[in-house]
């Protein structure tokens, strides 16, 4: 990297490629190479950089200009200005809405301020399709250090030293599981990366695999050395192409460079990666489930124990790790598990890479501190509920989560301080709602995706859940008694206590945390018949406004049902026995005299 | 309770009458695999040496193939791998990434992870059913498109997403439905 005086870091992430960071790319590179810099500014497509609100983004080195929203038009005015003159291009660079200012460092966005990028130390600033550059930036030292210098026990030590706790989910301790998985007997052993990112929300496994797949390969290595195991799998998404093609190509070069393969830097260790695909289903994020579909059979789940760790994959133990987990790993021991464990609360140890989005201004992937409060990740980070509405609540866990409110606004993010206040960490997915956003339409949003993606194995999932969609749908639609959120309690629980796997033992979460949180919400649907956040089609009233009615007669015309009568030049009105609640009269109205409620 | 009662009943009806139009559609599709096409099947089994335990991967390469996985071609496989037809249909069908009704030419995918869903997509996925008459898993008369839901595509700065073929749209309003779908005229 260092024979260029300048570099330009342009996002090749899944949210910045849709916006045409492609051709930005190639605008950069042709303009460059069109008025002879070749030799001395460079063009690198990296991973994301996590502000995907803005994206695409061009980040120029060494001077940090960080550049937003960046057209293919720009290229030439980027390569004029700021390669050939030195001066930075003012209308791309960052405003910052607090104070009108432009920001031209990434360093001084409060975006950036508060995040510790630890598993996305690498993404956006190196080339995930160039070994090389994950090297220079300490890349395999830790699996050469622990290869070379350090028996499988003493490398667990380590990890279980520096108290990391499983990203994927429930926060299971990462050396505990590592050292059950060493201490079963067994010729053959697998590691496998559960890649299979399906919480709806939730991009932050994709983004390290498209930034920064080697040390995801890297960690992998390193724990089949301390498990024992030669072969490591990893089971991806088949809807995650641009990932798969990145990861391909980094096994390939690290195969290349003897970094997998026979005899890893000339000990008796040998081990080497191969890729399973996923198809879509939900549950293979548990780990037996993903065990089944790696096998090519449906992805049910089976009754731990026997947990994979003695009898897994094929029948053989088996260490699955979730991606963010891994990315982890290299950095623990290149910088000691006292660093890491130095960061965050008693119980959770590092940093957390989450998801944000919703009503918020700064959309974006983002890593901090675990312990940090929600309101510093909203308001700071997030730069607030967008449009100035009015903060709601917080979807945390995904479809096995709940939700948290302003009273939680100022408790520290961690593992057990999320499971108790009716949540939990999840993948790291966290959706803002707003205002705008009806509670019990949500609950019903998610109930909706368990229904589909429960298996069908146990009963209290399967059917249970589905009865649970029967009564939100009811109630969203103004025929919920007043006893059916005791029925949604009491139903809640059950499949909770029942269920075989954790997809129905958590798929009540956010019915529950919504009538714990929102219980006024839930009635005003059943008793009033009315959706205060004005969401439920089948609750809207249309209604005319005298004052403002001319007697047009557009809305009758435009009514489907014939609901609207009136003679010309007088006012109408909405017979609401035969209203379908469609808008079209409102749409049609040019004198805002149909309004709903 | 009887709210319950009827409540139950009017979504079972609703659920058989999307049942019988559903098999409706499979039936039209009765398709007869050329020799070519069986051949290349059995390609496919046997570049993953006929494993049963490869099962998935099959499907991935043969649906790549042929855009769908029919009845018939099920069949192919199941002989193939000398697995029952049952346990390939039972995969097939568990998997929300294979199809047994072939994709329109310019597959819609509407984004309704819950980044999208809380910024309208589902507004934005009722101006694509209205507008090309169609409910989702299915596909327009002509062939043309097919409407499918995705759950988060990973890019949740641009919500609501929609994509068509590879191309994605960000920012989606349901005004903008109209002019997406006159982009592909052809």
């Amino acid at each position: 990297m260092s024979d260029f005086k300048i570099h330009l870091l342009v996002c090749g992430g899944t949210g910045c490629k849709a916006s045409e960071s492609a051709r930005v790319a190639e605008n950069l590179k042709n303009e460059i190479a069109g008025q002879g810099l070749d030799d001395f500014a460079q063009v690198i497509t990296t991973g994301c950089f996590g502000f995907c609100e803005k994206g695409p983004i061009v980040k120029i080195i060494p001077d940090n200009t960080f550049y937003t929203q960046v057209s293919p038009a720009d290229a030439k005015e980027i390569v004029d200005e700021h390669i050939v003159k030195g001066r930075k291009v003012e209308r791309l660079l960052y405003l910052n809405p607090e104070n009108n200012e432009r920001v031209s460092d990434s360093k001084g966005m409060n975006f950036y301020k508060k995040q510790l990028r630890i598993a996305l130390r690498n993404c956006g600033i190196i080339d995930p399709e160039n070994i090389d550059e994950y090297i220079a930036r300490e890349g395999y030292e830790a699996l050469g250090k622990v290869l070379s210098t350090m028996t499988p026990e003493e490398a667990i030590a380590v990890v279980k030293a520096s108290g990391l706790r499983g990203r994927g989910g429930a926060g299971f301790p990462t050396g505990l599981k590592w050292e059950l998985t060493r201490q079963t007997k067994s010729d053959i052993k697998y590691v496998v990366c559960n890649a299979d990112e399906g919480d709806p929300g939730a991009f932050m496994d994709r983004s390290i695999l498209e930034g920064d797949p080697h040390s995801v390969i890297e960690a992998m290595a390193i724990n089949g050395y301390c498990t024992g195991a030669s072969e490591g799998l990893v089971y991806i998404r088949a809807e995650y192409p641009l990932a798969i093609e990145r990861l391909k190509t980094a096994i390939r070069q690290a195969r290349e460079y003897g970094l997998l393969g026979k005899n890893i830097f000339g000990t008796n260790f040998s081990f080497d990666i191969t890729l399973r695909y996923g198809a879509g289903a939900f549950v293979c994020g548990e780990e037996t489930a993903l065990i089944h579909s790696m096998e090519g059979l449906r992805g049910e789940p089976t009754l731990k124990p026997p947990f994979p760790s003695v009898e897994g994959y094929l029948k053989k133990p088996t260490n699955v790790n979730n991606i963010e987990t891994y990315a982890n790993i290299p950095v623990i021991f290149n910088k000691g598990p006292e660093w890491f464990a130095s960061i965050g609360t008693e119980k959770s140890k590092g940093t957390k890479v989450f998801a944000l989005a919703g009503k918020v201004n700064n959309v974006g992937l983002i890593e901090v501190p675990m312990g940090i409060t929600l309101r510093e990740v909203i308001f700071e980070i997030g730069g607030g509920i967008k449009n100035g509405k009015k903060f709601k609540a917080v979807q945390t866990g995904g479809p096995s989560g709940g939700c948290l409110t302003e009273k939680h606004l100022d408790t520290p993010i961690d593992y057990d301080n999320l499971i108790a206040a009716g949540s939990m960490m999840g993948s790291g997915g966290m959706v803002v709602m707003d205002e705008d956003d009806c509670m019990v339409d949500v609950a019903k949003y998610f109930l909706d995706f368990t229904v589909e993606e429960s298996c069908g194995k146990c009963n209290p999932c399967r059917i249970g859940n589905k009865r649970l969609y029967e009564l939100l749908d009811k109630i969203t639609k103004g025929n919920g008694v007043k006893e059916d959120v005791d029925r949604l309690i009491n139903l809640s629980n059950v499949i909770k206590d029942t269920s075989l796997c954790m997809l129905g033992g958590s798929s009540p979460n956010p019915v529950l945390a919504t009538i714990e949180h929102f219980r006024d919400e839930y009635e005003a649907h059943i008793i009033d018949k009315r959706c205060p956040a004005g969401v439920c089609k089948a609750l809207m009233v249309y209604s005319i406004v005298e004052e403002n009615c001319v007697g047009c007669t557009a809305c009758a015309r435009a009514c489907p049902v014939g609901a609207i009568t009136g003679e010309r030049k007088q006012i109408h009105i909405i017979d609401q026995a035969l209203c379908i609640k469609c808008g079209a009269c409102m749409d049609r109205c040019k004198f805002n005299a149909v309004i709903v409620k | 309770m009887k709210e319950i009662l009827r409540f139950a009943q009017n979504d079972k009806k609703a659920d058989d009458s999307k049942n019988i139009e559903k098999k409706q559609n499979m039936s039209r599709i009765k398709v007869e695999l050329r020799k070519d096409q069986i051949e290349k099947i059995g390609e496919i089994c046997q570049s993953f040496n006929n494993e049963p335990g490869e099962l998935i991967n099959v499907l991935h390469k043969t649906q790549g193939t042929f855009g769908y996985l029919p009845a018939e071609v099920q069949e192919v496989i199941a002989k193939n791998l000398n697995v029952p037809v049952a346990k390939v249909y039972g995969v097939v069908t568990f998997y929300s990434f294979f199809t047994m009704i072939p994709k329109g030419k310019y597959p819609v995918s509407i984004c309704t992870g819950t980044a999208c869903y809380v910024r309208g997509a589902e507004k934005v996925l009722d101006e694509f059913k209205k507008e090309l008459k169609i409910q989702v898993g299915e596909t327009s008369a002509d062939g043309k498109f097919s409407i499918a839901c995705l759950r988060c595509v990973g890019a949740c700065g641009l919500a609501p997403v929609v994509m068509v073929g590879e191309k994605t749209y960000g920012r989606v309003a349901p005004e903008m439905v109209k002019d997406i779908l006159a982009e592909y005229k052809d």
